[in-house]
């Protein structure tokens, strides 16, 4: 269930039309790597306001620590080495977290109602309590961005602080950060600021420098300033053209008029469960979720 | 801090050497990320390794650690050569004209006094010369080869971009682009400012690095302007206020001396301290010293301090020589130490050479431990394994463990690295049995004096006669400790300018230290903190963001010593006549009348620029000093010293003389000497350091911050994991010749080999926020590996420069 103050525009599996009438501006995140010390203040910010507590893990031979995004660590800091064409090290950090895409993979290919909403303002959500864990939205995600939590088995991500925002506050990272290389708005806003932020950088000689904001997922809600726009891979594997996978193409487009008989359904999301996890078994269930879902 | 911190917004250049601000102060740091976007100014680093501040900066130059002062030795000789200085500011603000000694002499690395079974110095020699009129001799023209100068400029043309090379290991053309970056603030209109944290003080030359980079300020004109300054990034919460209220063996509150056992005359110790100026019309504000003293000998000890028993100076402790830390430990590990209260304080892993502290807290009776929280000198008895492989039953120290409060569960105020004292309050009560700080001290206090009173003893009445005047005795308050170091009046204060009037009422809080006198009329327990609860009421609580001048200035925000002063030297942003050097930031200038601006005048307000009154007002001779005459103990020029561990053989400055290898004049233990390791068994030069994740050894204790760096590593170069067979995330044993540590390899491009004097020397890196106590992972405790050695004249330990060697763990 949504906050009154946040219109849903799309919702998984759900015809249903969504309201219309209130105009909400459309939100972003701008995240500045060229300023971002990676200092880890925007996760702590996170875990405490999202009543989140990773384990205690073990350090890997990097920095990086949560290793990975999970179930209860939503955003981690990423740091890349790169040393340029003139023999200089550059020292690349990445927040990374769910980049709240105007086109969101997840949302079209959650099978379950409701699970995975998108607001007006371009917050993309997930409502655990509909989630039937079946990890469709991380074969949907160009970004490899939800976690099935082993404990609950329902998938977790970055919900932008929606709570927050729908009372009119920053997320808690762009509140926590010491920098300003996090910042919150109005989409409008954030991309005025981040021209200057890039003007700033051609001018100190990055003529590389631009704004990832992909149009393969038709923009996103959180957006990053690299010094190296050209080669966002530089930065941990950010992708340099994101697009919804064709998994999710052919689920929606073709799949899943024809999934009438529930066995087509089975099977799809046999095929799913095959990309996402690799022969596991599905559980009975996932089965009869997927089964429901195709019937109707 | 000679500013605070939302002037560094103003600076042109940010020289980032010996920190690393981004990594140890993010929240501070953002002040860097502010002159970037707004004056579109570029930040340097140089730093042995590629810093979290690196990886915004401009410009990266590595350096060798612990050779500091032959980079910046090699900028001062750019400079100079280069004509790169400010000229009418050195003419008018520093001692660039003073004639000095004949007797002073420097000669392959020893300047002139040298004692080498002593390791100390005769000072006598490094001084001005005297004209009859008991000033400094001075020649204007700065031809004379005795003139600072000279000798200045003759003592750094040994500090070639080669011999930089050399001895640092910066490949040149890095080292000259640095160079070329800071001569571009040597205009009146552009500025650099210097934010160096723990990378240079923890140097057995720390102080001295310190000092030449202040030096270098001084020749681009930078000290006393906006955007201009040196600038120690304080790492602890409050070791501001540690030191502003002399809580150093050596010294009183307000940076007031402690006697020497060989001052027993009390005339002639305020003599000794009581400057009187060395040029005409110079302020030599230490000239004040006596009001300053007396008020703090008021305020300790009321009615019982008179002017017939000197202010109750017999009182006051006469010390042999420095009780540092590094001092107690020795001591007490030589078993002439019974007792030891340790307040928010963990010297098992704060102090070098675990083995050393460990052995020593053995050999007490007792230990008190104030501390919110269990640290590892709490339990330096108990067996942790390898990470505290100790027998407890050998251990005979009884330990007191004293739960208090964190800053968050107490009001008061925080000294912070701009000298600001910033009122809290209180957000949480604190947990279980704590108790504030002040109150256990109290509760410390009162114990004693009941005992002295009813038993008597040897000397009781700097015990029984100790001012006490609190509301709740057993608990005395936040607030009323903050007035007694502000100060009031003891007895009705008559208007100098009018004898007639009453200036301040007896029983009234002052307004400043110029309000203090040496008559006993006045109290104040910190004088440098007088004005920080007036009359008016606590200044430190104010909250009034407002920036008139828009020069990141707002005078109603909290309070800052001295006197609500946020840029010390200020008087020094205007040129001698008084017009401001840069007409766009106008911090102090001359109205024709007074001084005035944005910031409090660091000057009398009524001295007319004609009276040529400097704006080193702390200095006897008005003007700063390149030559620092007996200031600091191992000579008036900075000079580079290797580290006590160097993995040179040799000082390539003085490759013939063994006595100038390493500071000269540092104290070094019997039995220390031989502790320190040779570069043949510990190959690998070693540099401790703090991440941004965790805070010292506290927030181990921590969820979320353990959450986000779990557990112990090293950081070890490409090249030399490559060497030693060691891949990222291996475990790998660190070997000082004090201990080993075991730890996860971090395998990384941001610390390179350095070619330094014809050998290739690797950088093994060493956080240390790791122990056996709290929620992270356990590990060993850095200090497990670092030498005992402190810098001279602080005594701060050599904790970033000493010799390791390392290997991959098998199995």
């Amino acid at each position: 269930m949504a906050l009154q103050s946040l219109d849903i525009k799309a919702r998984s599996a759900t015809t249903t039309p969504s309201p219309q009438i209130r105009k909400a501006v459309e939100v972003a995140k701008l995240i500045d790597t060229s300023i971002c010390i990676g200092c880890k203040a925007c996760q702590v910010a996170c875990m405490q306001w999202n009543d989140l507590r990773d384990e205690i893990g073990s350090n890997h031979g990097v920095l990086d620590n949560p290793m990975d995004l999970s179930a209860a660590s939503w955003t981690v800091m990423r740091f890349a080495e790169h040393e340029n064409e003139e023999g200089n090290l550059e020292w690349l950090i990445r927040k990374d977290g769910c980049m709240h895409c105007t086109d969101p993979g997840c949302l079209k290919a959650c099978p379950s109602p409701g699970a995975i909403v998108q607001y007006t303002n371009g917050i993309v959500d997930f409502h655990e309590e509909n989630c039937i864990g079946c990890g469709y939205c991380i074969t949907g995600c160009p970004f490899n961005i939800p976690r099935i939590s082993a404990k609950d088995h329902k998938a977790y991500k970055c919900t932008l602080c929606s709570d927050r925002v729908a009372v009119g506050q920053a997320p808690a990272c762009a509140k926590a950060c010491p920098t300003g290389a996090i910042t919150f708005g109005a989409k409008e806003d954030m991309l005025d600021s981040a021209q200057v932020r890039v003007d700033g950088l051609k001018e100190r000689g990055f003529q590389n420098a631009g704004l990832y904001d992909p149009q393969g997922v038709g923009g996103t809600h959180v957006m990053y300033v690299l010094r190296h726009a050209d080669r966002p891979e530089l930065y941990h594997g950010l992708p340099q053209d994101p697009h919804i996978s064709p998994m999710v193409s052919l689920w929606k487009g073709v799949a899943k008029p024809l999934a009438t008989a529930a066995m087509g359904a089975v099977a799809v999301g046999s095929l799913f469960h095959y990309v996402m996890k690799g022969p596991n078994e599905v559980s009975k269930e996932t089965e009869r979720e997927v089964e429901k879902e195709g019937e109707q | 801090m000679t500013q605070h911190w939302e002037d560094i917004k103003n600076a042109d250049l940010i020289l980032i050497m010996g920190g690393n601000a981004a990594e140890a102060h993010p929240c501070g740091f953002k002040w860097v990320i502010e002159a970037k976007a707004q004056r579109k100014a570029k930040l340097v680093v140089v730093d042995p390794r590629f810093t979290r501040s690196a990886s915004v900066a401009d410009y990266y130059a590595p350096i060798r650690t612990g050779s500091d002062i032959a980079f910046l030795g090699g900028v001062i000789n750019y400079l100079l050569t280069h004509d790169k200085i400010q000229h009418e500011y050195v003419k008018a603000y520093t001692d660039f004209s003073f004639l000095v000694k004949d007797e002073f002499q420097f000669a392959d690395g020893i300047f002139s006094g040298y004692n080498p079974e002593k390791r100390s110095y005769d000072k006598s020699s490094w001084d001005y010369q005297l004209g009859a009129d008991g000033f400094v001799k001075t020649d204007p023209t700065l031809q004379n080869p005795r003139c600072v100068y000279q000798l200045l400029k003759a003592h750094y043309a040994r500090y070639t971009p080669e011999m930089v090379e050399t001895v640092c290991g910066t490949p040149k053309d890095k080292f000259l682009k640095v160079c070329e970056m800071i001569a571009g603030c040597s205009t009146p209109d552009r500025t650099m400012t210097v934010m160096y944290a723990l990378g240079w003080t923890q140097h057995s030359v720390g102080a001295q690095m310190i000092r030449t980079g202040a030096m270098v300020q001084l020749l681009l004109g930078n000290i006393g302007v906006a955007g201009g300054g040196v600038n120690a990034l304080r790492g602890h919460s409050n070791i501001q206020g540690l030191t502003d209220l002399g809580l150093l063996s050596n010294t009183l509150p307000g940076y007031l001396t402690l006697p020497g056992d060989k001052e027993q005359d009390y005339a002639a110790y305020l003599a000794a301290r009581t400057q009187k100026p060395l040029r005409p019309n110079q302020m030599s504000y230490w000239q004040n010293y006596p009001k300053f003293h007396v008020s703090l000998m008021k305020a300790w000890y009321g009615d019982a301090a008179t002017k017939e028993n000197n202010f109750c100076y017999d009182w006051l402790p006469k010390i042999d020589k420095l009780h540092d830390v590094l001092q107690v430990f020795e001591d007490m590990g030589q078993g002439k130490v019974n007792g030891y209260v340790c307040q928010g304080f963990n010297p098992l892993a704060s102090f070098p050479n675990k083995a050393k502290i460990g052995g020593a807290l053995a050999k007490l009776k007792y230990l008190v431990v104030i501390d919110p929280l269990a640290t590892e000198t709490s339990e330096f008895w108990q067996n942790f394994g390898p990470h505290n492989d100790v027998d407890p039953a050998a251990i005979q120290t009884t330990v007191f463990r004293l739960p208090s409060t964190c800053f968050a569960e107490e009001d008061g105020s925080i000294a912070n690295s701009g000298r600001w004292l910033q009122w809290h309050w209180k957000g949480a009560e604190p947990p279980g049995e704590a108790l504030g700080d002040g109150e256990i001290m109290a509760g410390l206090f009162l114990r004693l004096r009941a005992m002295y009173a009813k038993d008597g003893g040897a000397f009781p009445d700097p015990i029984l006669k100790l001012t006490w005047k609190h509301r709740i005795p057993a608990n005395p308050s936040s607030e009323e400790l903050a007035k007694e170091y502000s100060g009031c009046a003891l007895s009705d204060l008559a208007d100098p300018k009018d004898p007639t009037k009453t200036l301040v009422k007896a029983g009234e809080q002052l307004a400043g230290f110029a309000q203090l006198r040496d008559d006993g009329s006045t109290a104040s327990g910190c004088w440098i903190f007088s004005g920080a609860w007036t009359q008016a009421g606590n200044q430190m609580a104010r909250r009034d963001n407002a920036d008139p001048y828009g020069l990141g200035i707002a005078p109603g925000w909290a309070w800052a010593w001295p006197a609500n002063r946020r840029i010390l030297y200020n008087r020094a942003s205007s040129d001698p006549s008084g017009k401001p050097w840069d007409p766009e930031r106008r911090l102090v200038f001359w109205n024709g009348k007074s001084w005035g601006g944005a910031d409090v005048p660091d000057m009398r307000p009524d001295a007319a620029p004609a009276e040529n009154v400097g704006p080193f007002i702390m200095n006897p001779e008005g003007v700063a000093r390149f030559f620092a005459r007996g200031g600091l103990n191992e000579g008036p020029f900075p000079e580079h010293y290797e580290p006590f561990e160097s993995p040179l053989d040799a000082n390539p400055f003085h490759p013939q003389n063994p006595q100038a290898k390493s500071n000269p004049a540092a104290r070094v233990f019997k039995g220390d000497m031989e502790a320190f390791g040779t570069p043949k068994e510990f190959p690998y030069a070693a540099t401790t350091y703090r991440l941004t994740e965790h805070f010292h050894y506290w927030t181990k204790h921590v969820l979320t911050s353990a959450i986000i760096q779990p557990e112990q590593f090293v950081e070890i170069g490409a090249e030399l994991a490559q060497e030693k067979g060691i891949a990222a995330g291996d475990r790998v044993k660190v070997r000082s010749n004090r201990g080993h540590i075991i730890a996860v390899a971090v395998v990384t491009k941001r610390i390179k080999a350095l070619d330094v004097a014809g050998r290739k020397v690797h950088t093994v890196g060493i956080p240390i926020h790791w122990g056996f106590k709290g929620v992270a992972k356990n590990g060993y405790l850095a200090n497990t590996l670092t030498p005992f050695v402190g810098d001279s004249n602080t005594q701060t330990p050599e904790f970033k420069s000493f010799l390791v060697d390392v290997e991959k763990v098998k199995g």
